[in-house]
């Protein structure tokens, strides 16, 4: 079987990008997804505050995803659920399994990875203490709560105040449980200020910054969860501790993305984002292969997952019919300071199009700062910002007239407004 | 004078309210910023999201939402209105659950087909 397109992943990232290929003349366009239905993880995030960019307007996850799921629905798009791939090979060929083929082999013109992320888990971050019930990532116990319907506790302490912890500390509260507090080991906050205010604030819920969980008690369920306050090298100070009575201990500390096969398929990845280093067509280091949304870098606005899925499919639907996308000439985008990473991370200067966005996220609290594109000494361009903050991914766009500038490599940094 | 951070969008702007000369708001970059200031202060709104019961659907629950604000001290006695409904799939995202909660003018909406 043979398909021009296509997409591993039905969440938000994928359909857009397998939309958007299609629009842009791939004429056979697959999407494989592995849960039950399209969507992703917006269908358990049953909250509003989304596509306020895209839309306009204050949607819920789910009725975001409905939207895309139906434009995708217009058109012949094929798509498989309940299908797990297994691998993708260097020539992407994509063999999978579903309980309807069985096992399968499908040949891509082009492939688009779109797998988003991974909660980080107690393993990943080693908290010390017994290892009882009643701990959960919060995504996990989203889920539960939104979609199966299963309540995960009656009293529980958040851990990470990101914002899926802001919003699963008043998920839990309307719920019926107390929330004893958020815990975050920063000195601020990696969440949107207005999910403080309308996640906290609204509830009385404390938000305790530079503290983390040092100690966890209970045999077979949660029974307490002692916190300490951190230094400024966040380690805990002693005689700092508050010991919580509470059966569940929820975990909000950072999202992977999800590379496993993108690995296995000698994907070339970025040790900042976590995801494939990606050129301004959100081509991998693999030709014929693209990548977007929270597989290449975790962004905080669906919106913007959105927007580069659109950019990947367009770029992907070009390759399949040109093969136009050769990466030869090439300008690296380099950090400087402020910047913890740029997407994308390369720039192909014999493929330029006529605008391009590019992803940053910067390393602290800032206030009255430029970000400032430069070759060398020479500024290409500079964009005033008021407010800047680790939690909040930024954006800015080079039009063309800029971008012809660029003959080498870049570098973006923070600098002081004079 | 007031300090607040506006939750309308992402940009959380930090506003400053002038109570005594009429609520003037300072600190918004947008109208919007401007009339939640003011509200805020007033009387505060919020849209609640959650989930009610569904039979025959792919999962258990479906979930709903308040198609306009509600006033911030009934958000509890509307999560109670939820409790103990159960509907029949299939049905489509917007379907009206209950009409004019607690004589709000807001209605509970479906926020996906199931």
């Amino acid at each position: 079987m043979k398909y021009d397109v296509v997409v591993i992943g039905g969440g938000p990232a994928g359909l857009a990008s397998a939309k958007s290929a299609y629009e842009n003349g791939a004429k056979k366009v697959l999407i494989l997804e592995r849960d039950k239905e399209l969507g992703g993880i917006l269908q358990q995030c049953i909250h509003n505050g989304f596509g306020l960019h895209k839309f306009k307007e204050e949607l819920t996850g789910p009725e975001y995803a409905q939207r895309y799921v139906e434009m995708v629905k217009g058109y012949p798009i094929e798509i498989k659920l309940e299908t797990m791939v297994l691998n993708i090979s260097q020539d992407r060929v994509i063999s999978m399994i579903n309980p309807i083929d069985g096992y399968q082999e499908v040949q891509a013109g082009a492939v688009i990875l779109a797998m988003g992320c991974r909660e980080r888990t107690r393993g990943a971050i080693a908290i010390p203490g017994e290892r009882p019930s009643g701990i959960f990532t919060a995504g996990a116990a989203q889920r539960y709560i939104n979609m199966e319907g299963y309540m995960v506790g009656k009293k529980a302490v958040i851990l990470g105040s990101g914002d899926i912890g802001l919003i699963m500390a008043r998920r839990l509260t309307l719920e019926g449980a107390k929330v004893e507090a958020v815990v975050e080991l920063m000195p601020f906050s990696g969440g949107l200020n207005r999910n403080i205010v309308q996640c906290l604030d609204d509830f009385g819920i404390p938000l305790l910054l530079s503290h983390t969980v040092v100690d966890i008690k209970g045999r077979d369920r949660l029974k307490k969860v002692v916190v300490a306050k951190v230094d400024e090298n966040r380690k805990p100070i002693p005689g700092t501790e508050i010991e919580y009575d509470c059966d569940t201990l929820l975990l909000s500390v950072g999202l992977i993305p999800e590379n496993d096969l993108s690995k296995e398929a000698g994907v070339n990845l970025d040790s900042r984002t976590n995801g494939p280093i990606v050129t301004d067509s959100m081509e991998t280091s693999i030709p014929g292969v693209f990548a977007c949304g929270n597989v290449v870098h975790v962004h905080d606005l669906v919106d913007f997952v959105s927007e580069e899925g659109e950019r990947a499919g367009k770029f992907a639907a070009c390759y399949v019919s040109a093969e136009n996308c050769k990466l030869e000439n090439v300008s690296n985008i380099k950090n400087g300071d402020g910047i913890v990473y740029t997407v994308p991370q390369m720039i192909n200067l014999d493929n330029l199009q006529n605008k391009l966005e590019i992803f940053m996220r910067v390393n602290n609290v800032y206030k009255n700062k430029k970000i400032v594109v430069r070759e060398g000494d020479n500024i290409i361009a500079s964009f005033k910002r008021v407010h800047l903050a680790p939690g909040e991914m930024e954006k800015i766009l080079l039009p063309e007239v800029l971008l012809k500038r660029i003959s080498k490599d870049i570098t973006i940094e923070l600098q002081e407004v004079i | 004078m007031k300090e607040m951070i506006c939750i309308l969008c992402p940009v959380g702007c930090h506003l400053t309210i002038d109570i005594e000369n009429n609520y003037k708001v300072t600190g918004n970059s947008c109208p919007k910023g401007e009339v939640y200031g003011k509200e805020e202060l007033i009387a505060p709104k919020r849209v609640v999201t959650s989930i009610i019961r569904v039979e025959g659907g792919i999962h258990h629950m479906v979930p709903v939402k308040t198609d306009k604000p509600i006033p911030k001290e009934l958000i509890f006695d509307c999560m109670n209105l939820l409790k103990d409904i159960k509907i029949k799939s299939p049905r489509k995202v917007g379907d009206v659950i209950l009409e004019n909660i607690l004589g709000t003018d807001s209605n509970i909406v479906l926020t996906r087909d199931i």
